[in-house]
């Protein structure tokens, strides 16, 4: 395992029903869809493993019901999967006695929910200081660190304010302030923008990018929004009934999608935004590096598509030190932006 | 549950086949195959004597067995019990101490000590936090405790009459220099109770910080008028039950509670015999305590108590299962301890529902305190049992309108108190005076109070001249009641007699003529349907073996006729009224304050109103239930038809429906189940309260729990309280699955 991976999860299996654990046993741990169904469990999770790389967005996507906010809660532990391993930092999570697993997350993982989950009896000051209370801080310590939380957040001024007197938009800055007071190696977001309104949601996905440039956490961020997926992610894990379908960056998964379910989803994806130039250039044959004058290939399609289109021939495709690399032409470019089928 | 729905789905196949497939087929043929043998062997009809098991026998023995010669090794049974009682009694008398009887100097010193503990355990706090709080309070009482240990000894060991020590003293003797200091204060060598001055402004003013103006003025009426008609001392007897019991049962039920959602072991215990005990009337509590405990204000508080712990158990379950999964999810993940859990995140979170469960406390403990004067208990309650065996009307009147009074004061601010604890505002920062102005007024009003004592004796109790209504005007309510009484005689005697002797005896010897194996054959027939073999063998064998084996039968069908009569009665009023309150929010704002009013009542009370009317007599009896009964048949129908989606009614309204039609063919269907659910509890109500008609000439298995008092016969009393939880709880399985089956062929859950 290398030193760039932080969790590293491997055929995970989560069943509900009677006896999972039995259950497993008897089908061998590898279950299919009728075995499932004929004896009445539920395969929340099926054999899902994936790695997240040490400061990466890891964007785990899908519809209600295919497993994702499951997968979330076998790596934080707050369900057991079924079979499986997790490891965190190269150590075995599910090992992990109740003892270990308290310190695991009082100090390394804070978690973010959809309904917040704050803490209804306590003001802003005190549900961000919570998880350092918890750890036995002096009281001038933690509110000093909680303070800062929630400068952070920008919600300075209403440290005494209860959530209930609090809007969505900014319960959830206190969820994002609270799980970042104890300075956690991993970010988990469950959904956390979904109970908001789409302004307000657009506002706070500007504020977690904005975060994210100062902090540069490990995050596994589940939504059900294909483009706030698209505008956050490093990588994008798809999931359907259980499975991982598909994990790649957005550019890969809206240029090859695994199958037609992934390719029902990047239908109305944001091309221009997520495809880069140099993802869809034919590349040069010429063999020696030759400099020249043209787009560059790290920009999205969409921030080159007018120079492109007004073109008449192909557009030179150059590299960071203005090497050419590939050519652009108007047709590849259309083709692009409006997807596969075309116009 | 997969058993029932199996069954459910064959019957409704069925339905259209055989007569013999149809509910009622069923239902018949049971009637008549049980009729067959009940008349060919009378012992179906009438379980005969000679084979009834002597479990009474067998309970009363236990009892008297546990009571003398039982033993846990080291001690027995008698010395636990005496103990527990020795424990109880402190707090007890430390509330009469305080609130009516006085008391030495000496006598205080623990009080004394446990409030210097407090306050310094509150200085702690504020200048540390709770660990050290706890920790300071903590060290003060063990200091003071170990330094009066002679003191405890000898108390323990008079409590379990050993011999005792040698005369005691106090090791250093901190303990003691309070009790010299206000023996040098104190001229006259002893401590007077709280002034009532000072009591009812308490009330008032913590019922002004919690719910303002309106509720402070409420029940500071409530609390005057306990002093102004003589009765404080006896309320103050009555509320220093309330005081001790409260606590205790909240405690108990809080931590059997957090235990059931801890183990599942726990669980499966504890909640069916929570279900037991909340069908059980109060009346039946009192049997055993007084077998184990004797009689007087420490086995009423233990019964109260026992009493009153389920409904604090219950909230809590339902507390902690309630508390929304993302909140204990983000407990977890922010690292708390299992035990930071439950005190951090789980019950304060859901402290609205543990308060109303207080609250539920607080009201059973009220109506058990007054009930428990039949085993002794000093106060109110005892009063009025008295004014009612001798029929003086008007002080009873006087007696029950305290307690209404007392039980609406409790109700109001500790509901006030539960929305107030959980309106979440943030506030300016403010002074200390400020911040606790209600405190200081309190401490305030205390403090002149008792040095105005001094000089005016009206200020610490009323002297009868100051009376607004003493026994004179009780005798003039007495002689008006019974002149009233006397000029209504002439209208009631004949609707009276005409009730009684044309349907409620018809019905009684209807009910008493029907064999015993009819009634197990329909509600066996009734569990299969509803809810497949096992219950079918849950209410028959609860049938046979609590009621017919210890033979209990025929008391049991007089039960059945009072609370079926009661019911009726009930359901006509109840319904109707529910259904007008679900049409007009002005009506049904006032309906559910009467509603809620009628339900903070001892159930003592309802016995009042029945007696003026009917004087003694069946119709009394069931008159008496009504009232009491009819409340959640009302509620229940009124949120029921609340309950119906409005875009239904808009439908129904635009097939063209007049309202009758709208109502009748599609809200009540949708409601129904909802309304059958007020119905079992409409009938549990009415089964607590055939019980306490038993003061009044009942003859039932209420009467049989009343006569076993006096003579301590455990096993009567414990199989007749049995006897009326078994009916409760038959009827509660069996509407229950009905309304389950119902809701899920409905598609509400």
């Amino acid at each position: 395992m290398s030193d760039d991976v932080q969790i590293e999860c491997r055929n995970i299996w989560k069943v509900f029903g009677a006896d999972p654990a039995g259950f497993m046993r008897r089908h061998n741990n590898q279950p299919d869809t009728e075995a499932l169904s004929e004896e009445g469990y539920i395969g929340a999770v099926r054999d899902v493993s994936f790695d997240v790389h040490r400061g990466e967005i890891l964007i785990i996507m899908g519809l209600s019901g295919s497993g994702k906010s499951t997968i979330i809660r076998c790596i934080t532990r707050l369900n057991d999967p079924t079979i499986g391993s997790v490891r965190f930092d190269g150590r075995d999570l599910l090992a992990a006695s109740e003892k270990e697993l308290i310190e695991i997350r009082r100090h390394k993982m804070g978690m973010v929910f959809q309904n917040f989950g704050l803490l209804p009896h306590r003001d802003v000051m005190s549900n961000v200081a919570f998880p350092l209370e918890v750890q036995g801080l002096e009281r001038a310590e933690r509110e000093a660190k909680a303070r800062e939380m929630i400068e952070l957040v920008g919600l300075g001024g209403r440290e005494s304010y209860f959530p209930r007197e609090l809007s969505g938009g900014q319960q959830q800055r206190v969820g994002i302030a609270r799980s970042l007071a104890v300075e956690p190696d991993v970010w988990f977001l469950d959904e956390p923008f979904s109970a908001l309104d789409p302004l307000i949601r657009s506002e706070m996905q500007d504020e977690f990018i904005r975060l994210q440039k100062m902090l540069r956490k490990t995050i596994v961020f589940i939504t059900h929004d294909f483009e706030e997926a698209t505008k956050l992610a490093d990588r994008i894990g798809i999931m359907k009934d259980g499975h991982l379908v598909q994990l790649s960056t957005p550019e890969e998964m809206v240029l090859n999608p695994a199958d037609d379910y992934v390719a029902e989803f990047t239908k109305n994806a944001p091309r221009d935004r997520i495809v880069s130039v140099q993802a869809i250039m034919t590349p040069t044959r010429a063999k020696a590096p030759k400099k020249g004058t043209g787009v560059e290939g790290r920009l999205s399609i969409g921030e080159v598509a007018e120079q492109v289109l007004n073109s008449d021939g192909p557009v030179n495709v150059v590299d960071k030190d203005n090497i050419v690399v590939g050519s652009i032409d108007r047709k590849r470019m259309t083709k692009a932006l409006f997807g596969r089928e075309g116009v | 549950m997969s058993v029932a729905t199996a069954d459910g789905v064959k019957g409704g196949i069925g339905l259209r086949r055989l007569p013999t497939d149809t509910v009622w087929g069923q239902l018949g043929i049971a009637v008549a195959v049980s009729l067959l043998l009940a008349t060919l062997l009378n012992m179906f009809w009438n379980w005969p004597a000679e084979l009834v098991l002597p479990i009474k026998i067998w309970i009363t023995d236990l009892f008297r067995w546990l009571d003398k010669e039982a033993t846990l090794g080291l001690f027995t049974v008698k010395d636990a019990t005496r103990t527990v009682s020795w424990i109880l009694k402190q707090p007890l008398i430390w509330f009469e101490y305080l609130l009516w009887k006085g008391a030495k100097p000496f006598q205080m010193l623990p009080v004394f000590w446990i409030a210097m503990a407090t306050l310094a355990g509150f200085v702690a706090y504020r200048l540390r936090n709770g660990r050290s709080a706890v920790l300071v309070a903590f060290l003060v009482l063990a200091v003071v405790s170990l330094d009066g240990l002679p003191h405890i000894l000898l108390s323990l060991t008079k409590a379990l009459r050993a011999d005792p020590l040698m005369e005691p003293a106090a090791f250093i003797g901190i303990s003691e220099w309070p009790g010299y200091l206000l023996e040098l204060l104190a001229p006259k060598n002893k401590i007077k109770p709280l002034p009532w001055v000072a009591v009812v402004a308490g009330f008032a003013i913590f019922a002004h910080w919690v719910g303002g103006w309106r509720l402070a003025i409420l029940v500071g009426f409530c609390m005057s008028y306990l002093a102004f008609t003589g009765l404080w001392r006896e309320s103050m007897k009555t509320f220093s039950l309330v005081a001790v019991a409260v606590p205790i049962s909240a405690v108990l039920g809080l931590f059997l509670g957090v235990w059931v959602t801890r183990s599942k072991r726990a669980a499966s215990i504890l909640t069916p015999m929570f279900d037991l005990m909340q069908a059980t009337p109060h009346l039946a509590y009192l049997v055993p305590v007084v077998v184990m405990f004797g009689a007087g204000q420490v086995p009423a508080l233990i019964a109260t108590v026992i009493f009153a712990m389920p409904p604090m158990a219950r909230c809590t379950i339902l507390a902690l299962q309630t508390v929304p999964s993302d909140v204990v999810e983000s407990g977890h993940m922010n690292g708390c301890t299992p035990r930071q859990l439950l005190w951090k995140v789980q019950l304060p979170a859901s402290q609205k529902t543990l308060l109303l469960g207080l609250n539920q406390v607080i009201m059973q403990t009220l109506a058990m305190v007054v009930i428990a004067s039949l085993v002794g208990a000093q106060g109110l309650g005892h009063k009025l049992l008295f004014s009612l065996q001798q029929l003086k009307l008007g002080f009873a009147t006087m007696q029950g309108i305290a307690i209404v009074l007392m039980a609406v004061a409790l109700d109001r601010v500790t509901q006030a108190y539960a929305n107030r604890a959980t309106d979440y505002e943030h506030r300016e920062s403010r002074s200390f005076v400020e911040q606790h102005f209600h405190l200081v007024l309190f401490a305030a009003v205390i403090i002149v109070s008792i040095i105005a004592a001094y000089f005016f004796k009206d200020v610490a109790i009323l002297s009868k001249k100051m009376l607004l209504a003493d026994n004179k005007s009780a005798l003039e309510l007495d002689k008006s009641i019974k002149q009233i009484t006397f000029f209504l005689i002439d209208y009631v005697k004949p609707i009276r007699d005409w009730l009684t002797v044309y349907t409620l005896i018809p019905l009684r010897n209807f009910y008493q003529g029907t064999p015993w194996i009819v009634v197990l054959a329909v509600i066996g027939v009734l569990g299969f349907r509803l809810g497949g073999r096992r219950l079918a063998l849950l209410v028959c064998s609860l049938f046979f073996f609590v009621i017919v084996l210890p033979g209990n039968w025929e008391f049991a069908t007089t039960t059945f006729y009072y609370v079926s009569s009661a019911l009726i009665v009930c359901v006509l009023i109840g319904v109707p009224i529910g259904i007008w309150a679900s049409r007009s929010p002005r009506v049904a704002k006032i309906t559910m304050a009467c509603c809620d009013t009628l339900q903070t009542f001892p159930s003592f009370i309802y016995l009042l109103p029945a007696i003026m009317l009917f004087k003694v007599g069946e119709l009394a009896i069931i008159f008496a239930i009504v009232p009491y009964a009819t409340v959640p048949a009302i509620r229940y129908t009124y949120l029921g038809l609340r309950l119906v989606p409005e875009v239904t009614g808009e439908a129904a309204r635009m097939s063209g429906a007049t309202t009758f039609q709208r109502l009748w063919k599609v809200q009540l269907p949708i409601a129904l189940p909802e309304i059958m659910l007020g119905v079992n509890q409409t009938i549990m109500m009415a089964l607590a309260m055939t019980a306490i008609t038993a003061l009044i000439g009942g003859t039932d298995l209420g009467q049989e729990i009343y006569r076993a008092l006096p003579t301590s016969d455990a096993g009567r009393g414990v199989m007749a309280g049995l006897g009326i939880a078994t009916m409760g709880i038959i009827a509660d399985r069996l509407i229950g699955a009905w309304a389950d089956q119902r809701k899920k062929n409905l598609g509400v859950e």
